[in-house]
């Protein structure tokens, strides 16, 4: 069997590798290039050097704001789902009645698309905030708020399960033992759970922080940026450039390189932290 | 054996699948090259409206059936339009007819605009001044409809407020400047209750995308008395000078509104535009096109024939004012097209606009079928046009003394300005911005982004 894999490698890799060329590394290659060039079509490109990269980087463009605006956003987001998710997770693997009903139930927002979340969202807040006679729109603080809630309520049912499937998998004679050797709940947390963990820690932390560094659609459909961009995030900005203004596709492209870059680094960085701390089982 | 046989089924099936996926796109190729072989060529149309795309559908079906040419249309979703077009026009199969908005428009989609001086389209115009041309004194954009916006009111609630005691003025002829404008709007707001409205004004939608009107259409007159002044189309850099009478109509807009100041930031044009259907407000300010769509909400009761315009009196020239007319519609030929796709197009506007069929799709409104356009060609008659009570209004203006605004806008910066606007606008009603500080924001940002 493991020959017959072997020897058919290349047929059952090709499809996939057709695809993944095709709809990833070609245009991801085209994009760093248009990146360097002054463009309306890709089709029609003329090479400018550094230029875009260097007014990307200018303060006109709003991009180390939207820069710190999603710093802020990823830090707070990081912490407030994993430790939401994670407290759950003990909840529901404490064998209580209904666990597996509000298992499906934390799940279920994750499968809503997020321009729909945006705009059920948008409603939601704005029929609070009707009552005093405001909008989400009218203060940074609102949509900020409002982004945090919609990314927690999006993603603590999907690390949640993952959450559950780590601390399913602690050996029971661990916490068994550990409770014999007379260790309190928080110590057994502290020293057992946690560190047995870890691996769904690393996986977690890494699809929060890419998924609210990369943010478009809920921002999109939330607040759109407004008031005046104070709560446009990165994917957003690029976004903008890149239709909203005239000849400026090139900056816009200039951006999403380093959005990439930046992406990259900071996961990169993370996995490897984390990593660091995982034991063998 | 059994499983290798299997799995070697499965490896073929899946070749086979993305063999065929590839040979039908040969296929279609090749069709479409057969077709360029009759030296017929073809039309690919990228229409900017979707609320007209059946209509566009139908006239390209029309079209092949009379011609044998092939033509396709396709709508970019509402707002989508340049991100479509940018798309498109990557492709192998580009559009050959697009639209742009005017000389800004143009500035990003020049490489793609054909020379169209000496078309039959361009002959035909009734004000050539209109047409979008480049540096080069050539003709690049030819509008295809003209349009007209205003304050819409409602003579129905106008009579009624007549019929009051202590109306300020008694037919609506009176109403010819801001002053006059201003307080009648605010008369008519003490006496809402006998007159059964919740506002004089529709909602002042400022939700970020619905802010069209005021960061667009209501910026034209600024704008465009800036221009006046300096006696140019275009400037680098703008004062702002009409700045506090701009401030003046918006503040008269939106202290004497169906909605609360705050929650601007919710409304959107489609729920103003209900509001003034259900005879909830007197006035709101859009355009011609209004009318298809006030008269589609549900329980409207805003008569066909009461249905008027007001210019937009600005407090500067009320005396000559009229209604803000002009076009974001501009056709272009695509100039990398091939030759005869080029030639079917041109023969395709021609159609549009000369002979009788194509005429009748153009001018009838939109329950007849057609485009409702108001076409600025010769080969129009004055039988021909639309019979939507809007349409009517704009040739009634168009035909007084009044001088009509022309539409100035359409050298704004970018979209990006025009939100920007708009945002400021939001914050300004919100309280968090004060009218100096926006009017400052207006002019950095148009340096910025010309």
């Amino acid at each position: 069997m493991q020959k017959t894999l072997k020897r058919y490698f290349p047929i059952f890799v090709l499809p996939t590798l057709i695809a993944f060329a095709f709809a990833f590394i070609i245009p991801f290659i085209e994009g760093v290039y248009l990146s360097f060039c002054r463009f309306t079509t890709v089709g029609n490109a003329q090479w400018v050097g550094l230029e875009n990269y260097t007014k990307a980087l200018t303060s006109q463009s709003d991009f180390v704001y939207s820069f710190g605006i999603t710093t802020l956003f990823t830090v707070i987001s990081v912490v407030t789902v994993n430790v939401l998710a994670f407290c759950i997770a003990l909840l529901l693997t404490r064998k209580l009645k209904g666990t597996n009903f509000f298992r499906t139930v934390f799940f279920l927002p994750n499968l809503i698309g997020g321009i729909v979340l945006g705009y059920t969202w948008q409603q939601m807040i704005n029929a609070i905030l009707f009552r005093y006679g405001t909008t989400i729109v009218s203060q940074f603080r609102y949509g900020f708020i409002g982004l945090i809630v919609l990314i927690n309520w999006q993603l603590i049912g999907y690390m949640m399960i993952i959450y559950i499937a780590g601390l399913q998998n602690i050996p029971t004679e661990l916490i068994e033992a550990a409770k014999i050797d007379g260790a309190t709940g928080w110590q057994t947390l502290r020293k057992v759970k946690i560190p047995m963990v870890m691996p769904s820690i690393t996986i977690c932390v890494f699809l929060t922080l890419s998924n609210s560094f990369k943010l478009f659609d809920q921002n999109l459909s939330l607040t759109a940026g407004a008031p005046m961009h104070k709560t446009e995030m990165l994917a957003l900005n690029i976004y903008q450039t890149f239709y909203g203004k005239v000849g400026q596709e090139g900056i816009g492209q200039a951006k999403a390189v380093l959005f990439f870059i930046v992406v990259t680094a900071i996961t990169v960085i993370q996995l490897y932290v984390t990593r660091r701390k995982e034991v063998e089982q | 054996m059994k499983r290798r046989i299997l799995s070697l089924l499965f490896v073929l099936s899946i070749m086979t699948a993305v063999f065929t996926g590839c040979g039908n796109s040969d296929d279609s190729s090749s069709d479409e090259s057969a077709k360029k072989d009759d030296n017929k060529g073809s039309v690919y149309y990228l229409n900017f409206k979707p609320e007209v795309d059946d209509q566009w559908q139908e006239i390209a079906k029309a079209y092949t059936k009379k011609t044998g040419v092939d033509v396709k249309v396709v709508t970019a979703a509402s707002n989508q339009y340049e991100t479509t077009l940018k798309s498109e026009m990557s492709g192998s199969n580009a559009p050959t007819l697009f639209q742009i908005n005017g000389p800004v428009g143009y500035k990003s989609w020049k490489d793609y605009c054909l020379d169209l001086s000496d078309t039959d389209l361009y002959k035909n115009m009734q004000d050539q001044s209109m047409a979008v041309k480049g540096d080069d004194g050539k003709v690049y954009g030819i509008p295809f409809s003209v349009e007209a916006y205003g304050i819409i009111y409602n003579n129905a609630i106008m009579e009624k407020y007549f019929a009051l005691d202590g109306a300020v003025v008694k037919k609506m002829d009176e109403i010819d400047s801001f002053d006059k404008l201003k307080e009648v709007v605010e008369d008519m707001t003490k006496k809402k209750d006998d007159l059964k409205i919740e506002g004089v004004f529709a909602s002042t939608s400022l939700k970020p995308g619905e802010d069209w009107r005021w960061q667009t259409h209501l910026a034209n007159l600024p704008i465009y008395y800036e221009l006046q002044d300096k006696k140019v189309n275009d400037l680098d850099e703008i004062t702002f000078k009409y700045g506090d009478q701009y401030k003046n109509v918006l503040d008269l807009y939106m202290d004497n509104s169906v909605s609360e100041k705050g929650l601007l930031g919710s409304t959107d044009v489609a729920a103003s535009m209900a509001e003034f259907a259900l005879g909830e407000c007197a006035m709101v300010q859009n355009g011609n096109w209004a009318w298809s769509q006030i008269s589609k909400v549900d329980g409207n009761v805003v008569k066909k024939g009461d249905i008027k315009f007001l210019p937009i009196y600005f407090g500067v020239d009320d005396k000559k004012q009229g209604l803000c007319i002009g076009t974001e519609n501009f056709w272009c030929v695509n100039s990398k097209a091939s030759k005869e796709d080029i030639e079917a197009t041109k023969d395709f506007l021609n159609w549009l606009i000369t002979d009788d069929e194509g005429k009748a799709y153009m001018y009838k409104s939109a329950d007849e079928g057609g485009l409702g356009n108001a076409a600025p060609f010769k080969t129009f008659n004055e039988d021909e046009r639309s019979d939507d009570p809007l349409a009517a209004e704009m040739y009634r203006w168009m035909e007084s003394d009044k001088t009509n605004i022309p539409w100035s806008f359409t050298v704004f910066p970018s979209q990006t300005f025009k939100d920007d606007f708009g945002a400021a606008l939001l914050e300004y009603a919100n309280g968090n911005m004060k009218w100096k500080d926006v009017s400052k924001k207006i002019v950095e940002e148009w340096a910025l982004e010309k």
